[in-house]
């Protein structure tokens, strides 16, 4: 096992750098999509909570597979080229978006509506009330199942191997063909998952107890 | 005087329920007016008409110039003028009670900071409450929530309080001291719409009294001259069931 490593480091590298890197960009991107999409989906204008519904219902009821391919596949054809690893983010970032912003619209719900009425009745904006007041507490909320979805997102991204995105999974199909050493590469590419997924899992438990009190 | 609330024929209806019934009524600068009445009877939607809280159906609402039944009204604006406490006092929870004070005006009014600290601490002494600015709403008992919820308003020297049964919640030997900070702000000229079940206030301090019934204005009156003979039987009958707990 420690020669695949020693053999492949180089390999191996270019997609652990790749897995960060798309997982990074899509987590900014899902969040602040997310966060949009779910004050959407609270606002007081129908028409706007219709379209954040479509949205979100898309995109969380379509495999993460099937998004991804659409952009690797049907958007260059008709728009504008993607390269694997482009295509593989963008549908990432859209499929964990849709979570996220499930997640913050429960928290914002739980809400009490006084502190709406509290903030409105203040002389503040509806926008002003969502960002100095609704947002912090409910985010405060949802740290802990946002934490679940982050972790999600930098498995999902796994994703991008069926797309050519150079990721450590991509990676680790190339050396497992290459070396017939199936088991070893697959066992290392754990261990590489598990380096990013595990302190971010001990760092969300550390938050959330930090924010408990 | 100028009339700084104006109902004219205005009615609510939450689905079928007739809330408001053909609702005219102005409130007029510098008056302290209480709002009694049975539960239900819509005393708490009347109130919260007036900053826009609740949606009117019919008729005009004039609030500082401002018609909120007109679409282009800038609410807001509006909101600007006229405060609001609540029954739960609705303090922002993730603010300690210095921010609670300060926050509207900051984002709200642009109020520069030093100035703005310097009038939320003027109120907080006011009430009560100087050392306790750093505390969170959730360490704070109900009296004191309120006390500081009262600053909140005064902060943004709005030209109109409402209160919406602001002591209903509290427990009874924190009454007095909320009721002391309500009676301040009277002093300080501030016109205030007060939905309240304390009968003692409405007496002493309010220099005008409304009973509410069933949507309905019945009656609008000095209060001492309420108290000491209530015009219809809805009245006499309500009046003998709170004075009788008291």
């Amino acid at each position: 096992m420690w020669s695949i490593l020693t053999n492949n480091w180089s390999s191996f590298l270019t997609g652990f750098w790749n897995t960060i890197l798309c997982s990074v960009i899509a987590l900014i991107f899902s969040l602040i999509l997310g966060i949009f999409f779910a004050m959407l989906e609270v606002a007081p204008p129908k028409f706007v909570r219709i379209i954040a519904h479509i949205y979100i219902e898309v995109f969380r009821n379509i495999p993460l597979l099937v998004i991804v391919m659409i952009f690797y596949l049907i958007v260059p054809r008709f728009f504008f080229k993607l390269s694997g690893f482009q295509s593989g983010t963008i549908g990432l970032t859209l499929y964990t978006s849709a979570f996220i912003a499930e997640t913050v619209r429960s928290g914002i719900n739980s809400i009490g509506e006084g502190q709406m009425e509290g903030a409105r009745s203040n002389g503040m904006t509806y926008i002003q009330a969502m960002r100095y007041v609704i947002l912090p507490q409910a985010m405060k909320i949802v740290i802990p199942p946002l934490g679940n979805q982050f972790v999600n997102l930098i498995k999902n991204s796994s994703v991008l191997a069926f797309v050519a995105g150079f990721d450590l999974m991509y990676q680790a199909q190339l050396i497992a063909f290459a070396s017939f050493q199936t088991i070893d590469t697959y066992i290392v590419v754990g261990l590489f998952y598990l380096v990013l997924t595990l302190p971010l899992s001990y760092y969300l438990r550390h938050l959330e107890k930090k924010l408990a009190n | 005087m100028t009339p700084i609330i104006e109902f004219k024929h205005v009615d609510k209806y939450y689905g079928k329920f007739h809330a408001l019934k053909d609702i005219n009524l102005k409130i007029n600068e510098g008056e302290v007016v209480s709002i009694i009445g049975p539960s239900g009877s819509g005393k708490s939607t009347l109130i919260r008409t007036m900053n826009g809280l609740e949606k009117i159906n019919k008729g005009q609402l004039l609030v500082t110039g401002y018609d909120l039944a007109d679409k282009k009204t800038d609410i807001n604006k509006i909101r600007k003028n006229v405060g609001m406490v609540f029954q739960h006092f609705n303090l922002y929870d993730n603010h300690t009670v210095l921010e609670n004070v300060t926050l509207a005006p900051k984002i709200v009014l642009k109020r520069p900071d030093d100035e703005n600290k310097k009038i939320a601490m003027q109120y907080l002494e006011k009430v009560g409450m100087v050392d306790k600015i750093n505390s969170y709403p959730r360490q704070l008992s109900g009296g004191q929530k309120q006390r500081v919820a009262i600053a909140r308003s005064l902060a943004m020297k709005p030209k109109v309080i409402l209160f919406d049964e602001p002591t209903s919640a509290l427990d009874p030997e924190m009454i007095q001291d909320v009721l002391d900070v309500m009676r301040y702000v009277a002093e300080q000229g501030i016109t205030m719409v007060v939905v309240t079940h304390e009968m003692g206030f409405a007496r002493e301090v309010s220099n005008r009294l409304i009973f509410f019934d069933a949507g309905h204005v019945l009656e609008d009156r000095k209060p001492e001259e309420f108290f000491a003979h209530p015009n219809t039987e809805r009245a006499r009958e309500f009046l003998s069931k709170v004075i009788s707990k008291d």
